[in-house]
């Protein structure tokens, strides 16, 4: 009868605890947004999770709970506990339904990731690169054009072909819900159904160094006519040759040229490199001591040997040393297309002047 | 006042610091000199130079310390005798600052530092905790950020080894009846050769730090500020101390134990203790060579992770978790033996399931080594692993079940007391804390849902729930529980209480919360986030919580600290426990047992009249034990 009494107690009490738990959750540990088709199977297994998670809390929760309060020793009760070793069924049971259950999670989690990353019909590619710390997008079915902002139509599987030039970084936009680090040298790929028309931001989730936080780029889904205004708007930008000296800089400083705003702002604000707004014409301690004017050399050689000149309070070898070849690979490409020179560096500096 | 500053001034532990110091001088020095002899310009801190001087002021350190004195002396074929007691003319307490061969003054050295490194990393997390309170940064810079937590991971990893060295030297000798480890000198250079390399990673955040967490991933480890060189080094150190502890907690284990003590009847925390020591000694050397690649990859340029030369960083991955999983059951699976210990003497009932108890320890060690690329689901790594990967990470709920359920079956019609003590406090809100880690952990293991978890700080709510539930917590349980074994004194029980208490509810609150930021988009590893998250109120209550754990751990170090001089002396027994280490004196003496003895019956039989579990094993035996 006591057997019985505590039985129907623990049953009753799990139960209760189970739903209440389950109810927290919704509120203590919501998802965001759900907007792509991948978040729809996720979505429902984090939701069976939660519910596996509210019952074998309350479940161990209640048992110890239930032996402390209701067995505790009484007043004046001075003898042990009854002298059980163990119940060999009952290990058995709680070593063979856990197993079941769990593979069964597996299996579950199996099928759902096949569905996720299988490819699907109508497929776009876009390229992602992430570098310190700063993202590109290019577009290799819109005619190659450059982003620094992703830009999606909704409803169409989008395949993220990813690379990362330094070090590793990981691509998650939360409301997606699937996540791919970029490694170095090696393509990974991400497949994503965006299905909800909207802003959302990209932020890096793997520790990539001094300026991880701040490694982000805006994600914007939008309907399809809007994506192809989207790409003609892009298509129709300027040659290099109709644009001037100081919009080329401001291009080269952007993600389609060298993602120089990754470590340089330009409205003053402090990042890991210096800011550019004032930045010709004033004088820097450097880290050796010495004092320098900033000019035309002087920014000329930082950006060929970022090494020399450090200015006091930055940190060193932070700045890639191969822009020399990065620069000069395009200018050739530049001249082989639009058969003209183009001096970034000197755009760069430029551009720099305009910013006082 | 004079006399203990000098004690303390020849110590082995100052002795060793100035012996670290030299060499680190002189091996700096010889290879700045050889440069310098080419005529090149070298800066300040030249890396290079740095790494050899931290080398070979590791080996200062322990010349210096005079730990390797015994077996130089029997190179050279002298013969040198194990020293017991007390320096001459050196007081009792001088033992604990020098090369002591006792277990439990080795285990009592490595308690306290434990402690005294467990105090450094929490003053580093609230530091960074406090930056994280609020979106924006408050006060410190992106540089400073990625140093604290990289090095709060690092040094909470080696004050949790101590603290297991520290049980696992007091304890095992004792319960097993030994006079000693196997290998006392080993012993004391397990312990001694973790102070240079706790100073080292100390040192890696004085010449600037480094960003890259305690992982340390190729290729960022490769691009890091100098003071990733010496993290790696010191990290790299530490294992010396967990392969010669664990390979000498082995031997001890297999051949020094008690006559009749049988492998099923032993004490369940030895158990524990040797399923950790497996995966310590066959698992260390791995993360050996991957830190070794990564300072050579720096320093000399050999090329193993970075692609630009051919190598490959997901190699860097692979290396790292086949050591840094399984060590997380280093961590646990002491705490859990104690919980397993204690709940049966509180509940005065037979541990439910010895042997299945027993055996899930190896069971957790096994499993544990086959799960390790969970950690890299979202890594890039082939994608055939991803998937076995998944179905063998989820088996680690299996013996891990068997554990919780045996505990609610021993405690189940058992009679815990209606006013817990301390120790049982902390033993049930290690159960509740490493629940909370258990339960959220199939989530992660489940690849589609840890794509959208991975890097969050779902994770970081996870594991720390598991630390705290599987070592933090039954950590704290254990010292307070055998608090009068190495004292012999009680420690004030309502202090105790108010430590608990503070304790349990804010760590609740901050294991939770870290979960609740993550499902919502907070990444780990980042100094600021976007006020759009919607975070910033659990941000501060985060933080609040953890300064209340800060303050509740202060409150225990000051009840550790003062109880032994204004508490009352302890009874031999206080516990009631059958287990051997309670059966003698408090503090126990220098060889443990005076009398050698026998085991004749199961080590859990409480609630039957007139078990014996060990007797004198002298020719007119006489029961012990209750």
């Amino acid at each position: 009868m006591g057997r019985l009494r505590h039985a129907i107690s623990i049953i009753v009490l799990v139960a209760l605890s189970t739903l209440g738990l389950r109810a927290l959750f919704s509120v203590i540990l919501a998802l965001p947004r759900a907007a792509s088709a991948e978040a729809g199977p996720i979505d429902t297994l984090f939701n069976a999770h939660f519910w596996m998670i509210a019952f074998l809390f309350a479940f161990i929760m209640v048992m110890m709970l239930y032996s402390v309060f209701v067995f505790r020793r009484k007043p004046g009760d001075e003898t042990d506990g009854p002298h059980v070793h163990g119940n060999t069924r009952l290990e058995i049971g709680w070593t063979i339904i856990p197993t079941v259950v769990v593979l069964g999670f597996g299996v579950w989690g199996a099928i759902t990731l096949n569905a996720i990353t299988s490819p699907k019909a109508g497929e776009m590619v876009v390229h992602v690169t992430g570098k310190q710390w700063a993202w590109t997008f290019d577009y290799p079915e819109q005619g190659d054009i450059s982003s620094g902002d992703l830009v999606l139509p909704v409803g169409r599987t989008i395949v993220l072909k990813m690379n990362a030039e330094d070090v590793l970084h990981s691509f998650w936009v939360p409301e997606f819900r699937v996540k791919q680090d970029l490694v170095p040298d090696r393509e990974t790929t991400l497949r994503i159904t965006p299905t909800e028309i909207g802003d959302y931001m990209l932020r890096c989730a793997e520790i990539c160094g001094l300026n991880h936080t701040l490694m982000e780029a805006k994600v914007r889904v939008v309907d399809a006519a809007g994506f192809q205004a989207w790409v003609d708007e892009k298509s129709a930008a300027p040659a290099f040759a109709d644009m001037t000296p100081e919009e080329r800089g401001a291009f080269w400083h952007s993600a389609e040229g060298f993602s120089c705003f990754g470590c340089h702002s330009l409205d003053g604000s402090p990042s890991v490199g210096p800011t550019w707004q004032g930045l010709y014409g004033r004088q820097e301690q450097l880290a050796d001591g010495s004092t320098i004017t900033v000019d035309d050399q002087y920014i000329i050689n930082s950006i060929l040997h970022p090494a020399d000149q450090v200015v006091a309070g930055f940190q060193p070898n932070l700045m890639p040393p191969d822009y020399a070849d990065k620069i000069a690979a395009r200018e050739q490409e530049i001249q082989a297309a639009e058969g003209i020179d183009i001096d970034i560096t000197a755009d760069l500096i430029a551009f720099i002047k305009t910013l006082q | 006042m004079f006399k203990t500053l000098r004690i303390i001034l020849t110590s082995a532990l100052v002795r060793g610091i100035v012996g670290q110091a030299l060499g680190t001088a002189l091996g700096y020095a010889f290879v700045a000199g050889l440069r310098a002899l080419r005529g090149a310009e070298t800066g300040w801190i030249y890396e290079p130079a740095l790494a050899f001087g931290a080398i070979i002021g590791v080996i200062g350190f322990l010349l210096g310390a005079g730990v390797l004195t015994d077996w130089l002396k029997w190179a050279i074929g002298r013969q040198t005798p194990l020293r017991h007691g007390a320096p001459a003319g050196r007081p009792e307490w001088s033992r604990y600052f020098n090369v002591d061969y006792n277990h439990k003054v080795i285990g009592i050295q490595y308690g306290i530092s434990s402690l005294l490194i467990l105090l450094i990393g929490g003053v580093f997390a609230i530091l960074f905790r406090l930056e994280l309170a609020h979106s924006g940064m408050q006060w410190l810079t992106n540089s400073q950020y990625n140093t604290l937590f990289s090095a709060h991971g690092i040094i909470m990893i080696a004050a949790i080894l101590g603290g297991v060295g520290a049980m696992v030297n007091y304890l095992v000798p004792l319960m097993i009846g030994a006079a000693d480890m196997a290998f006392p000198r080993l012993n004391a250079f397990s312990f001694w050769v973790s102070v240079p390399a706790a100073l080292l990673i100390l040192g890696g955040i004085a010449v600037g730090g480094w960003d890259t967490g305690w992982v340390g991933y190729a290729t960022l480890s490769l691009r890091a500020p100098v003071g990733m060189v010496l993290f790696l080094l010191g990290f790299w150190v530490v294992g010396f101390s967990s392969i010669a502890g664990s390979a000498n907690l082995l031997v001890t284990v297999a051949t020094m134990r008690a006559k009749g003590m049988s492998l099923f009847r032993m004490p369940i925390f030895v158990w524990a203790a040797v399923a950790a020591s497996l995966i310590q000694l066959t698992a260390t050397q791995t993360v050996g060579v991957a830190l070794t690649m990564s300072v050579a990859e720096r320093v000399i340029g050999l090329n193993f992770f970075d692609p630009t030369g051919g190598g490959n960083p997901i190699l860097y991955q692979h290396l790292f978790w086949f050591y840094s999983h399984p060590v997380v059951y280093v961590f646990v699976l002491p705490g859990l033996g104690v919980i397993s210990e204690l709940l049966p003497v509180f509940a005065r009932k037979p541990l439910f399931g010895y042997r299945w108890v027993a055996l899930s320890s190896l069971g957790i060690a096994l499993v544990g080594f086959l799960v390790w690329a969970h950690h890299m689901f979202t890594s890039g790594m082939a994608d055939a692993l991803r998937v076995p990967f998944m179905f063998s990470t989820m088996l680690v709920a299996v013996p891990t079940g068997v554990k919780f359920f045996s505990w609610i079956a021993t405690i189940w019609e058992g009679k815990l007391p209606s006013n817990p003590p301390t120790p049982l406090l902390f033993v049930l809100g290690a159960i509740s804390v490493f629940l909370i880690g258990g339960v959220t952990g199939p989530i992660l293991g489940t690849i589609p849902t840890d794509l959208h978890l991975h890097d969050s700080y779902w994770v970081v709510g996870h594991f720390h729930a598991t630390m705290f539930g599987g070592f933090i917590f039954p950590f704290f349980a254990a010292l307070y529980y055998w608090y009068p074994k190495m004292t012999g004194r009680m420690y004030n029980e309502r202090l105790g209480k108010l430590h608990f208490w503070l304790m349990l509810p804010a760590f609740w609150v901050m294991s939770i919360g870290q979960m609740s930021v993550g499902l919502l988009g907070m990444r780990r590893r980042i100094a600021d986030y976007d006020p759009a998250l919607g975070i910033d109120g659990t941000q501060l209550l985060i933080t609040l919580a953890a300064l209340v754990i800060g303050w509740s751990v202060l409150i225990m170090i000051y009840n550790l600290a003062f109880s032994q001089r204004m508490q009352p002396v302890a009874e031999t027994n206080p516990w009631r426990s059958r287990s051997p280490e309670w059966q003698i004196p408090s503090p126990a003496p220098e060889f443990n047992y005076d009398v050698p003895f026998e085991v004749v019956g199961e080590p859990y039989d409480y609630g039957l009249a007139d078990a014996t579990y060990i007797r004198d094993a002298t020719p007119a035996a006489v029961p012990s034990g209750d």
